[in-house]
């Protein structure tokens, strides 16, 4: 049995490739579990940083800086009484939910977040992310039908005529980013999530950098479309607060609504996943073939431990400007111990074994942290797009861009090789 | 990677195709048939997965259970379903269709009698990784010229779709 | 679907069923962008709007009835309940035009401190609408900008008279406060405060492509048809007619003032955005210029304690942040006026609803109701 279990740690693939059960189902709790941290952490973040972009403080009651209201707000989700409309079908609308969920936590397990840090590696990793993906717009077209009203339906018809125009423009720019990785000099492309960071490494270079500003132009055509795939600001129509009250789960209430807005963080993390791992290197560090070494080698494999420290330090520093009044003493106790944890999670990411694990992980997340950045940030700029023209932009701009792309890089491709 | 289990994932999708299958002809609520399909498209897919072609499996999933159910979906949607239900249903045809099952049926039995001699007993190995390639192979290469035919075809049929729509606008 | 039976029959089914997807969609009068409570029953084609119906009165308070039964002093406060983001601008209209009946007139050192505060009021007015427009049209942020600097004009209010929403800051033949210490120096200082920030909402939006694709030939309506359905305010000046009745027929103390009418060409939802933000610039600059000349002298001219007018009738209008607000007053010689009509802007302004959206989509309907800056207490009184 332990033989099983270490027999793995010392192999260089994924644990679907190597067949071991053990270390699958493992990497499947981890990432189940990240996710759902990420997901909270995300909720908080978004709240927090949206908050200040728009000259407010966002969340400060429960817990110091508002720090335990995902807590409160997952479980006031939990104990809200479960409202099914009276007309509403109730198999579909049972059912609905449970599709956008699933759909939405399946995709992870072709994410590499390192070279051997996924659940399997598949021949088809793009493919099947992207597949996966496109079925969780059926739960949200049965959603707004089963709830048998008038919002969701139009939220419903909105989105999947949304999703299906988006998915060709994100395909195309997929296509060119795989069309990239044959580029190589045995000629052969891939299709695999690995695979595609891996020739990305061959070639030494990000995709986004390939051909520029080819690379450029196809990574701003996913970025695009994936924002409007998520059905996030400012492509948010059919959930669109001030036309649709909430679009497709306007009926939806308590636990099940909890699985939508579960469902559409992690979607938002699956998509930006997948345009890290095409066009940003996937889990490489930034300059691995510029800045060589040990010495860079060793400053690099820092940056995760640094990371937690210096978010310990600012709990510290905020901690310090907790008011004195005896009535904040349990928070700026509370405080404290949080950033206790994140300074000892720093220090233990600075042993070396863990360290040299976990630096994939730390790059990997850190470029998907950027992206979900840029989605808060959308979200407090952009006014919402009108539906004839979300669909003359997706059609009439992205459509012949990515087209575009393509051949141009197929033929340079031609060319070059 | 070894197959595991392969008997029992044979016969649990396959299960799951027929029956969904036949819940698609038998629900009366359009919406629960469309589902049903998707469910029967998603077993197929697996069933590609178990004959070592995933990609096949990708583009059944990207494409049928993704695409197209979500543009049936979209219809049945525009459609008043308690008219649909009242409306009479098609059953005109039930001398073909009587027909056209015992035809498959005696085909059935007659793969079942003989089949041994029909099919290969081993199965070709494919290398697991060369799928992908070994289609883009055939269908860019070997076939090219009929590919393209379709792909023309298709074409056609868009611009049609187009055309016959543009009179409502 | 509507209890209540419309005008907005149902196609009837004449065709497959493949084609009945008309819909009788109920918007309000619990809808997060219908401004409060108005309620649009919209009829469908897809996206598309075939018709409108507005079903108002949730908020009806018969306003105009309670005149009927309180004294022309009594009756003031009433008055700041209707449009209650332009409060202000209310009193001062309905004191003008008792005055008026009375035939009296305010001291000029109460007339400088009426426009101040009504312009200051307009500003503020403005504020709110550009913020809940924008958020209609989905851009959440600069509700917040706009509810920060509105927030320095509610506390100049506050200060100088108590309230900061319903103020009733004016009375019959004048003010009742004269200005606190320093009330110069705060409108000064919030001049210099507000004037930079004017330009960041523009950053915000007047560039930004999408609100420009969003709002540009969205909610059309020409000058006649202004004209026709008694639109007024920047609504009507968006269209390119140059009418304000500060300028038409100068109230309060507006002569004394060197100020623009902006006005816009096409009519559109951009145009009466561009044409509020260059008011919001006009309201400074006649600020500016009232506080820097403002004359001393008494705040109240001489009014009888109790207060009956002579028999007779008087219509007086001004120019509120939405459009001409007018008082139609009837005094039989009592105490209390015989008859109070309110030509509230809004409602007048509300009925160009239909015909702006008609052929539109959805999204415009929400566009358009924020453009049209209505506040329901005024639509219902």
């Amino acid at each position: 049995m332990l033989d099983y279990i270490t027999s793995y740690l010392k192999s260089d693939t994924t644990p679907g490739q190597a067949g071991n059960f053990f270390w699958a189902f493992v990497y499947i709790l981890l990432i189940f579990l990240g996710l759902s941290v990420a997901v909270i952490a995300m909720n908080w973040l978004e709240r927090k940083i949206l908050a200040h972009m728009q000259v407010r403080l966002g969340p400060m009651r429960v817990g110091p800086h508002g720090l335990l209201q995902p807590i409160a707000d997952a479980l006031k989700l939990l104990i809200k009484e479960d409202i099914m409309p009276a007309e509403a079908d109730p198999v579909v609308f049972w059912i609905a939910p449970l599709i956008v969920v699933i759909t939405a936590f399946t995709v992870f397990i072709v994410v590499p977040f390192g070279p051997t840090h996924a659940v399997t590696d598949m021949n088809i990793g793009v493919l099947f992310m992207l597949g996966v993906s496109s079925l969780s717009v059926l739960g949200i077209v049965t959603a707004g039908w089963a709830s048998n009203s008038h919002y969701p339906l139009i939220g419903a018809l909105r989105s999947s005529a949304q999703m299906v125009s988006y998915e060709i423009a994100m395909g195309l720019a997929v296509i060119s980013a795989v069309l990239m990785t044959s580029l190589n000099t045995d000629g052969t492309g891939t299709l695999s999530m690995i695979g595609i960071v891996q020739a990305q490494q061959a070639q030494q270079t990000w995709f986004i950098f390939k051909f520029f500003p080819l690379g450029l132009i196809a990574f701003f055509v996913f970025a695009v479309a994936m924002v409007a795939e998520t059905n996030r600001a400012p492509f948010d129509l059919p959930e669109a607060e001030s036309e649709l009250t909430a679009g497709f789960h306007t009926e939806y209430s308590g636990f099940r609504w909890s699985l939508f807005f579960l469902a559409e963080y992690s979607a938002m993390i699956a998509v930006s996943s997948i345009a890290v791992t095409l066009w940003l290197g996937g889990w490489m560090r930034p300059f691995p073939h510029w800045l060589t070494g040990e010495t860079w080698d060793l400053v690099f494999s820092l940056f995760p431990g640094v990371t937690f420290v210096l978010l310990a330090l600012i709990t510290f520093y905020s901690t310090i400007r907790m008011p004195k009044h005896p009535y904040f003493r349990v928070q700026t106790i509370g405080l404290a111990g949080f950033g206790a944890v994140l300074g000892l999670i720093g220090l233990l990411l600075f042993v070396p074994p863990v360290r040299d694990r976990i630096q994939d992980i730390y790059w990997f997340a850190v470029k998907v942290a950027g992206f979900m950045y840029l989605y808060i940030w959308y979200r407090g700029t952009f006014p919402r797009y009108r539906f004839d023209q979300l669909m003359k932009v997706g059609w009439k701009v992205l459509l012949p861009i990515g087209l575009g792309v393509l051949i141009v890089t197929g033929i340079l491709g031609v060319v070059l090789s | 990677m070894q197959p595991v289990a392969t008997t029992f994932f044979f016969y649990f999708l396959s299960a799951v195709t027929v029956i969904s299958g036949i819940a698609v002809i038998t629900r009366r609520n359009p919406v629960h048939s469309a589902l049903a399909l998707i469910v029967a498209l998603l077993g197929q897919a697996g069933l590609y997965l178990m004959l070592y072609a995933p990609f096949v499996a990708g583009v059944q999933i990207i494409l049928y259970a993704g695409g197209i159910m979500v543009l049936f979906l979209f219809v049945i949607m525009l459609v008043n379903i308690e008219r649909a239900q009242k409306e009479e249903q098609f059953n005109k045809q039930w001398i073909v269709g009587i027909v056209a099952a015992l035809a498959l049926g005696v085909l059935f039995v007659l793969v079942y009698m003989k089949g041994k001699g029909l099919f290969p007993q081993t199965v070709a190995q494919l290398p697991e990784g060369e799928n992908t390639q070994g289609i883009a192979m055939l269908l860019y290469r070997d076939y090219m010229f009929a590919f393209e035919i379709a792909s023309l075809l298709l074409l056609v049929a868009i611009i049609g779709a187009v055309v016959m729509a543009k009179k409502r606008i | 679907m509507t209890e209540r039976s419309s005008h907005l029959e149902l196609e009837q089914a004449d065709k497959t069923y493949l084609d009945s997807n008309e819909l009788i969609i109920n918007m309000g009068p619990q809808h997060p962008a219908t401004h409060g409570v108005l309620r649009v029953i919209l009829k469908l084609d897809g996206e598309k709007v075939l018709g409108t119906e507005c079903v108002i009165g949730y908020l009806h308070r018969g306003v105009e009835k309670i005149a009927e039964n309180r004294t022309y002093t009594m009756f003031n406060p009433y008055v700041d309940r209707m449009d209650y983001v332009a409060a202000v601008s209310n009193g001062l209209g309905y004191c003008e035009a008792v005055e008026k009946l009375l035939n009296v007139e305010a001291p000029s050192r109460a007339k400088y401190i009426r426009v101040i505060l009504t312009e200051l009021n307009r500003l503020a007015s403005h504020m709110l609408w550009l913020g809940t427009h924008a958020l209609d049209i989905g851009a959440i942020t600069p509700l917040f900008y706009t509810f920060r600097d509105r927030e320095e004009i509610l506390k100049i209010f506050e200060k100088y008279c108590g309230a900061r929403l319903t103020t009733h800051a004016f009375r019959i033949g004048g003010c009742q406060y004269e200005t606190y210490d320093g009330f110069e120096e705060d409108v000064t200082k919030f001049l210099k405060f507000v004037t930079p920030k004017i330009d960041e909402y523009e950053q915000l939006l007047t560039t930004n492509r999408i609100w420009v694709e969003r709002t540009r030939g969205v909610g059309v309506i020409s000058a006649a048809d202004c004209k026709a359905l008694g639109v007024t305010g920047p609504v009507l000046r968006a269209s390119g007619v140059k009418w304000d009745l500060r300028k038409a027929q100068p109230y309060a103390a507006y002569s004394d003032f060197d100020f623009e009418i902006p006005t816009g060409q096409s009519g559109d939802t951009y145009d009466r955005y561009l044409v509020r933000m260059q008011e919001m610039r006009q309201s400074l600059r006649i600020i500016e210029q009232a506080v820097g000349k403002i004359p001393d002298g008494p705040i109240m001219a001489k009014v009888p304690k109790v207060m009956k007018p002579p028999v007779g009738e008087v219509y007086h209008s001004i120019e509120a942040p939405k459009g001409e607000l007018g008082y139609f007053i009837v005094s039989d010689g009592s105490t209390q006026p015989y008859r109070v009509r309110v030509r509230p802007p809004s409602f007048v302004n509300l009925q160009a609803l239909d015909q702006m959206v008609r052929g539109q989509l959805v999204a415009d309907v929400i566009a358009v109701i924020g453009t049209l800056d209505i506040v329901l207490g005024e639509v219902d009184r």
